[in-house]
């Protein structure tokens, strides 16, 4: 920074007094100092265990803007949920409670190992522990586990939920789910065995080595059929894991308290320290981050970032209680190949030469708040991922090459550019100006945008629809995507598998329908070891930068809030780059 | 903003009991009659209108996961194949009689007076908006005091020394309590108040559950609410007030030697009263629909957050409730002022 002229930083003090003084408060203190504050240190959750301790008691207060999509395991999609899910709601497998990456590893939860397979990749059978019980003392039978996958059928009441375990286990749709099941005890769906409560057995219709990964998620929990209330089953979920509900209203609050009849010997996963968890929601994420930064709430639940004016807060005065987390996310446009020109692999790269990495960056928060700029879709917590970089667009530092940009032009066709709509969801936060970011960069190069707002809710029958997209000539889709399990199926294959092509809420919007890309995913589904389907994904992921159907440009980071009084606290890449939750305690 | 004058009573005609009741039954019929319409449109701009867009209401609670047979459960739940009439018509219904939403062997019982039921948090409308009520009403009827009261002394002490250093400064602040908005003065008053000073928790608390801090959450919101009121009251009471204070009678009651408490407050007050309260039924009658910016400022769980929140989740049920409670407060509060004139004002003929 370049130093102030005497005068001008003179009046510049005088009136940083005067406002501390009309402030009255300690809160023009402390300045630059880096590890400031109370909190464990900048990135103390990033770098391993933050605040280390088994100590147990006192309250976990999470605060969020966004109420739960749903409470009810087989219903949930937001990923927050999901994590916060795991209070109250265990699977046969889970992910390990360590930092980083390394939270990748699946760990058997209900189960007493991780799964035997046989019958060349489709048959899993698992044992489960001993002294796992319901809140109310019960066991928690095989029985209760293949109900509650069961729901998952019930389409139309148990709505909302992912539907992996569904595709993998019955891709013909013919089990009509619990509540049309016909068998008196519900547990109709073939494809799941349970010859005894102890012992559960899977049949896959076709091999999936990331079958473990869709078990891990909370649509694998088990539900007691007795206390199954379908569609409001969320209102109330019956726990088996170490909380159980007493208020949940939606839009406020909702709190839980140890659940009793859990057994802490039965489970290696969760340390449930403290003796209640509460959650507050707030509309207002500058009040919300004030509240965090006064100590009235330990995390934000949903982990999307501060406030500009909080972080800043944030970084300048309390940069000890401030994790720089990776997210897992990436922000990318969508080329729909369908619509012309796109259909020309030299536009689509005349795109990528002519966008503006930097100031995309800058649009969505810069290098901290924002992310790094990315060369290619895979997001650096999944196995395969790598600095593939066809288009140089590291080596330039993010800025654009107009010359190659007019190159791919000429060679598309189009010498003198040409004109494109860009969708752009107008309740994402930065969506929009992006957007907006992209249109002022190819406008450079000859390509003219025009900007699309839709609602974030209507992009299942927007983006969605490839009948919409190219009759209303949509080309370019801003959006960004993460990763329902940390693997390469999990994170890509609904996005550039083209037999993933649907003709509603449809995610693969480029239409990517690629023979060598589909085998790929094939052969990876086929293998069981972890390391050796990395391999196949970066070979996939190579080949799909080489298409150019996507324009990725940022892997998300963001700034997030760590209490003082936060113990036990590490992000997980297993979570999106959040706190593994049932692992936090507090002072 | 429009005062209502009263109508201009000719002879002083006392109202008898029976006209009185044939005035309210004519009014509350009225009521139910702009109740009805408000449903009506409202129902139309939610389920009507996005039809034309080309967008399906069942989109909007399907989640992520936007599975075919997901849709057209929610459809069946929602009865949205049905004529927007018949939908109508069922809503209308549940209103007195509860109903309920089936989709095969999903029955879900929606008690009376049903609101409606919301598919994105699976719960009634009604309990929801009870629950908000009380929030409303302590939040409206605290600020409504302080602002009543600081506002119309404000006013007449203006009015009786106008011109003085008083007046003027009082009309300044005034002036600046009518301009700034909720948004500023709450956040201002948060950022002081409650984070710096720590002086008060703004955590809402019920005043079941604990009056202390009920209050202790509510007190910067009454203030600042009451500020941005109180500046409207200060201006009309000093205005109005002034007129009258050049009015014959108050002239003649000084004439005749009454003391100066006794012709304001018996005399020029009774004159007074008249457009404040028209103007308190119609601010009431809004807060106690929601009093969005200062509940959303100050997170209180009332009707306005309410609404907020379900505007942003799209939770149709939930808006066409709040909208409805709000249209009744209005309505009913309307009704109430128009019946006070008669007890303030017995020139006032019911007719």
């Amino acid at each position: 920074m370049k130093p102030l002229r005497s005068s001008r930083s003179r009046r510049v003090v005088g009136a940083a007094a005067v406002v501390c003084a009309l402030l009255a408060t300690g809160a023009c203190g402390g300045g630059s100092d880096e590890e400031s504050g109370s909190g464990a240190g900048f990135n103390a959750a990033m770098k391993g265990v933050a605040n280390k301790s088994s100590k147990k008691g006192g309250t976990l207060k999470f605060v969020n803007k966004q109420d739960f999509d749903s409470l009810d395991p087989q219903r949930q999609y937001y990923g927050f949920a999901w994590d916060f899910s795991r209070f109250y709601a265990r699977q046969l497998i889970t992910y390990a409670p360590k930092p980083g990456n390394a939270s990748n590893e699946l760990v058997p939860d209900l189960a007493t190992s991780t799964a035997k397979i046989s019958n060349g990749g489709k048959t899993y059978k698992y044992t489960l522990r001993d002294g796992i019980t319901w809140e109310d003392g019960s066991a928690i039978t095989s029985k209760d586990i293949k109900y509650g996958i069961e729901r998952i059928w019930a389409k139309d009441v148990v709505s909302g939920g992912p539907s992996y375990l569904r595709q993998a286990l019955d891709p013909k749709g013919e089990y009509p789910g619990p509540y049309k099941d016909k068998s008196k005890d519900k547990l109709g769906l073939k494809a799941i065995e349970t010859p005894d409560d102890k012992t559960i057995v899977f049949n896959l219709a076709n091999p999936n080595g990331d079958f473990e990964q869709m078990l891990a998620m909370p649509t694998g929990s088990p539900v007691k059929a007795s206390k199954d209330t379908g569609a409001k089953y969320t209102n109330r979920p019956f726990s088996s894991g170490p909380y159980k509900f007493t208020s949940y209203s939606p839009g406020k609050s909702a709190a839980l308290v140890r659940n009793p009849k859990w057994d802490r010997k039965s489970d290696p996963i969760r340390a449930a320290l403290p003796d209640k968890v509460t959650v507050t929601f707030n509309s207002n994420l500058e009040v919300i981050d004030k509240g965090l930064i006064k100590g009235d709430y330990d995390v934000f639940l949903s982990a999307t970032g501060m406030t500009q004016s909080g972080r800043t807060t944030a970084l300048k005065q309390h940069k000890g209680n401030v994790d720089n987390i990776e997210t897992s996310f990436v922000r990318y446009v969508d080329m729909a190949t369908k619509v012309k020109p796109f259909d020309n692999i030299h536009c689509r790269k005349a795109v990528i030469y002519g966008a503006d990495y930097k100031q995309l960056q800058t649009t969505r928060g810069g290098p901290q708040a924002g992310g790094e700029i990315a060369p290619n879709m895979l997001p650096k917590s999944i196995k395969g991922a790598d600095n593939y970089d066809p288009y140089g667009i590291l080596k330039r530092g993010g800025k654009p090459d107009p010359a190659k940009a007019k190159d791919e032009l000429k060679q598309c066709g189009k010498p003198g550019g040409f004109s494109a709509n860009i969708v752009a969801r107008n309740d994402q936060p930065n969506e929009v100006e992006a957007a907006e970011a992209l249109q002022e960069s190819l406008s450079k190069v000859g390509i003219k945008l025009e900007v699309e707002p839709i609602e974030g809710a209507s992009s299942a029958s927007i983006t969605g629809s490839p009948s919409v997209m190219k009759k209303r000539n949509y080309g370019l889709s801003m959006t960004g995507w993460g990763p329902d399990f940390p693997t390469g199926q999990g994170f890509s294959q609904p996005l550039i598998d083209g037999r993933f092509i649907e003709q509603t809420g449809n995610y693969n919007v480029s239409e990517t329908n690629d023979p060598e890309i589909n085998k790929f995913f094939d052969e990876a589904l086929k293998e069981t070891d972890p390391a050796q389907a990395g391999e196949i994904y970066k070979q996939m992921n190579h080949k799909v930068t080489d298409l150019a159907v996507q324009m990725p440009f940022l892997y998300e980071k963001n700034i997030t809030w760590r209490s003082s009084r936060l113990t036990n606290a590490y992000t997980a890449a297993a979570y999106n780059g959040r706190y593994d939750y049932v692992s936090l305690g507090v002072k | 903003m429009a005062v209502r004058e009263p109508p201009p009573g000719g002879a002083r005609t006392a109202a008898g009991p029976r006209t009185v009741l044939a005035y309210v039954i004519r009014r509350l019929f009225a009521v139910v009659m702009m109740l009805l319409v408000v449903t009506l449109t409202t129902f139309a701009i939610f389920f009507v209108i996005p039809k034309w867009a080309g967008s399906d209401p069942a989109l909007l609670f399907v989640g992520k996961q936007a599975d075919p047979e997901a849709i057209e459960g929610i459809r069946k739940k929602l009865e949205l194949g049905d004529p927007l009439l018949l939908q109508f018509w069922h809503f209308v219904e549940g209103l007195f009689v509860g109903r309920d939403y089936a989709n095969g062997s999903d029955v879900t019982h929606c008690p009376a007076p049903c609101f409606g039921y919301s598919f994105r948090t699976e719960q009634a409308v009604w309990p929801q908006l009870t629950d908000a009520m009380p929030v409303t009403l302590s939040l409206a009827a605290g600020a409504c005091l302080l602002w009543v009261v600081g506002g119309v002394a404000t006013g007449v002490v203006s009015a009786l020394r106008r011109g003085t250093l008083w007046d003027r400064s009082a009309m300044t602040v005034a002036l600046a309590g009518v301009s700034l908005p909720i948004y500023f003065t709450g956040l201002l008053s948060l950022a002081i108040f409650s984070y710096q000073l720590k002086w008060v928790d703004v955590d809402y608390k019920g005043l079941g559950d604990n009056p202390g801090m009920w209050f202790e959450s509510l007190i910067l919101p009454w203030i600042t609410l009451a500020f941005l009121y109180a500046a409207m009251y200060a201006r009309l009471t000093r205005a109005t007030m002034l007129e009258i204070m050049g009015e014959d009678y108050i002239r003649t009651a000084r004439a005749k030697g009454l003391r100066e408490r006794v012709v304001i407050g018996r005399h020029a007050m009774r004159s007074t009263w008249t457009p404040i309260l028209t103007l308190l039924g119609l601010d009431l009658g809004a807060l106690l629909g929601g009093a969005v910016l200062t509940e959303t400022t100050y997170n209180l769980p009332g009707l306005g957050r309410l609404a907020v929140n379900a505007i942003s989740d799209k939770d149709l049920p939930v808006i066409l409730g709040v909208t409805l409670i709000a249209a009744l407060c209005i309505v009913v509060a309307n009704l109430v002022v128009d019946l006070l004139y008669a007890v303030i004002d017995p020139r006032v003929r019911l007719g």
